[in-house]
């Protein structure tokens, strides 16, 4: 059984937990798929989603999540609440609390923020995205979409292209697959690429033709056109030119490689639109999976199988 | 007012006496011997360590301006309880130490506290904006010690370059925080593989290193003598080893949190542990320790930094940088550096005593007869463990709770008058 309380990051996740999260998603997903899609697991419980960023597909697919849950759920983002005031992310957490709300899922523009939160109230509270901490629920959908095609993650040959420095995603999906047995590669030029992660036992390439020998999977991440501003790269143009997927790339993988992207996705940029629209890409799934892996989340967050009590 | 404090390891790095023996102090100075009366105090310090008073050269009181995280009463109060006669204050105050009435103002406060000594330390521009010096003859005939931007690095190397010619004339040392802000842009802390596993912005050893680098060249240039406060990388420390044995003047410290910890305590987003400049990787913690060990880094200073519970309780970007040090210094230093060899006792004391007040230009420092007898008590077997709550100063915001320490101070002497007493 889950039994901790939140769900900050995969990083201090046993493989275990992350199989049993992956393994509740399954029938989630078949929830999903059904005419009617909602069950009364969660009847009762309260979600809060806590956003300081924009977010459109996370948000929407928590809330979903916890819909189809029939949990009772709201949003609060940052331009309409009293964040706007300054109130501490302290006091807005005891706030909460004192509604009840059961689970917050917090997404935020500084890393360890949901630490922050996860210490003052006694609600579930799960990590939607912290500054380039980690997005653990994105990488669990990775997860979940990879397993789904190849049964296995093990062995598996992973490759993830772009701004590692500023990605959270490839962090919680460098703790993720490595803990099932999967080798991570990275690629990037050395401005987006942190220092230490061969301490991580992930191995760094800044040529995707090498990078992307027998991948079985490709994972490219959304390059900001700030990181262009801040002079991490002279300009779109060449990052395009050395880190764009395009088809003469695609075919140093493996023939099923699946191609994913945490999206929204630059076309043209970092994948070409005929890659993203073709047979290899995974990208519309992962948006399906999304809401299956988070339902599974809520589910063992927020009662429904959890080894502990949200006592208030 | 006549004490004698009996039978203590005396200690006096000056001299080098490292001897078991009686030391007398008579009207608040260190005595001749003399036959005890009815209105000698007698001190039994069996066992224990009696060495010069101890000088913070870098401690952060917070007055005027920003009362609510310490006060000089109040910083003072804490530094006794540490072991420390004598601080030297930054002038990051609001307003900033630039002029000498903030200057005497601090030396008003000081004396009406009664508690250690405070030396100010002056800012080199005004505001510590880093742009046209301040008034820096005025401020030392008020009292300024030394002349820093400590926490608003003097980015321009012509400005500097002025400073220290004028200090020169003064005969003032100049203490920089060596930080270059381009290199270091809104970072947090030290950058490795922590800063990468925990997404937050690194802050590179060269941002350090390159103002080091530079402090020495224009310390060879000018002759003015050049201070580098909270040296935390292996690369600054060998920057300045290497200087010195071209005779540049150059001198540094360092922080008991930087030979003590490293960027890991961050792990957990632990916001007691962000600092400015801050823990760094493994081999650095090792080469300050090298540094001290030889005598590359005079002295040991706090960089005593209080801040209030809810400025730190937030998102680890939004925490101010600094941690409190007065009241764990000295267990510190004797449970990672003395009791482990790295140091002996009478090296310790110098660099917590004489080396900090020859730096400073301060009369202080010594067991010389006729010298303010300002002194410290510290059993070396003493052990506690640090509990925040118990701390005199108002900033409870230390990585250290929970740590046992081994060599505490039990008593704090400013000239000639109990000021703490375990």
């Amino acid at each position: 059984m889950f039994k901790r309380k939140d769900l900050l990051g995969l990083k201090d996740l046993t493989a275990a937990e992350i199989e049993l999260l992956l393994d509740t998603a399954v029938p989630m997903k078949e929830i999903i798929t059904r005419p009617i899609k909602k069950v009364p697991t969660l009847r009762g419980r309260t979600v809060v989603n806590l956003f300081y960023e924009n977010s459109t597909r996370t948000r929407g697919s928590f809330e979903l999540a916890a819909k189809y849950l029939s949990a009772d759920s709201i949003n609060i983002s940052s331009s309409s609440s009293s964040v706007a005031k300054g109130e501490s992310l302290y006091d807005t957490a005891r706030t909460l609390q004192a509604l009840r709300a059961d689970v917050i899922i917090l997404r935020h523009p500084m890393a360890g923020a949901p630490h922050l939160l996860a210490g003052a109230v006694p609600a579930a509270v799960i990590n939607a995205g912290d500054g380039a901490h980690e997005h653990p629920s994105q990488a669990l959908l990775d997860l979940f979409t990879v397993r789904e095609h190849r049964g296995e993650i093990s062995g598996l040959r992973v490759v993830i292209v772009g701004d590692i420095l500023h990605s959270r995603v490839a962090r919680s999906d460098i703790w993720g697959f490595t803990k099932l047995g999967a080798e991570v590669r990275v690629c990037g030029p050395p401005t987006l690429i942190p220092p230490g992660l061969e301490q991580a036992g992930i191995k760094v390439f800044h040529r995707m033709e090498e990078a992307l020998v027998d991948a079985d999977v490709i994972i490219m991440l959304r390059i900001q056109k700030e990181r262009q501003q801040q002079g991490l790269f002279p300009s779109l143009r060449e990052y395009a030119r050395m880190y764009g997927l395009n088809r003469e790339r695609l075919a140093l993988a493996r023939k099923d490689v699946l191609v994913m992207h945490p999206g929204p996705m630059n076309r043209g940029v970092e994948i070409t639109a005929d890659i993203a629209g073709g047979p290899r890409a995974v990208i519309e799934e992962q948006v399906t999976n999304g809401v299956a892996v988070r339902m599974a989340l809520l589910y063992l967050l927020a009662g429904g199988g959890a080894g502990h009590e949200n006592d208030h | 007012m006549k004490m004698i404090i009996k039978g203590g390891r005396v200690l006096d790095p000056a001299s080098g006496r490292d001897e078991v023996t009686d030391l007398y102090i008579c009207d608040g100075l260190i005595s001749d011997k003399f036959e005890a009366d009815a209105g000698t105090a007698i001190v039994d310090a069996s066992g224990q360590l009696v060495m010069p008073g101890l000088i913070d050269m870098h401690v952060h009181l917070r007055e005027p301006g920003y009362e609510y995280k310490e006060t000089i009463a109040t910083g003072t109060a804490a530094a006794v309880r540490g072991g420390f006669t004598g601080v030297a204050c930054m002038p990051n105050t609001n307003p900033v130490a630039d002029n000498r009435y903030v200057v005497e103002f601090i030396r008003k406060r000081a004396a009406e506290a009664g508690q250690a000594g405070v030396y100010p330390v002056g800012a080199i521009t005004r505001g510590s904006r880093g742009k046209e010096m301040a008034e820096l003859a005025d401020m030392r005939d008020a009292g300024a010690v030394a002349f820093s931007d400590d926490g608003h690095p003097v980015m321009e190397a012509g400005t500097m370059r002025l400073a220290m010619q004028y200090c020169k004339m003064l005969g003032a040392v100049i203490i920089s925080h060596c930080e270059d802000k381009t290199l270091a842009a809104g970072g947090v802390m030290h950058e490795g593989y922590y800063s990468t596993i925990l997404g937050l912005k690194g802050i590179p050893a060269s941002a350090e290193e390159i103002m080091v680098s530079r402090e020495i060249i224009l310390a060879a240039e000018t002759g003015c003598p050049v201070h580098i406060a909270h040296i935390s990388t292996a690369g600054s420390v060998a920057l300045v080893r290497e200087a010195k044995k071209r005779g540049i003047p150059v001198t540094a410290e360092a922080t008991p949190h930087h030979f003590t910890l490293t960027d890991r305590a961050v792990a957990g987003y632990n916001t007691a542990a962000k600092v400015n400049p801050p823990l760094r990787g493994e081999a650095d913690v090792q080469a300050v320790r090298e540094g001290l060990a030889d005598n590359t880094i005079d002295a040991i200073a706090t960089d005593h930094a209080p801040h209030a519970f809810d400025e730190k309780n937030v998102e680890f970007d939004l925490a101010p940088f600094g941690m409190v040090g007065l009241e764990t210094a000295v267990g510190l230093v004797w449970t990672e550096l003395v009791h482990t060899g790295i140091l002996t006792p009478l090296q310790a004391a110098a660099k917590l005593s004489l080396n900090p007040a020859r730096i400073l230009g301060l009369k202080r420092g010594t067991l010389a007869m006729g010298t303010a007898a300002d002194i410290t008590i510290i059993d070396p077997g003493l052990e506690e463990t640090v509990d925040p709550e118990k701390f005199t100063s108002k900033g409870k915001n230390t990585p250290f709770a929970g740590r046992r320490l081994k060599g505490l101070p039990v008593m704090t002497i400013v000239a000639g008058e109990i000021k703490y007493r375990r």
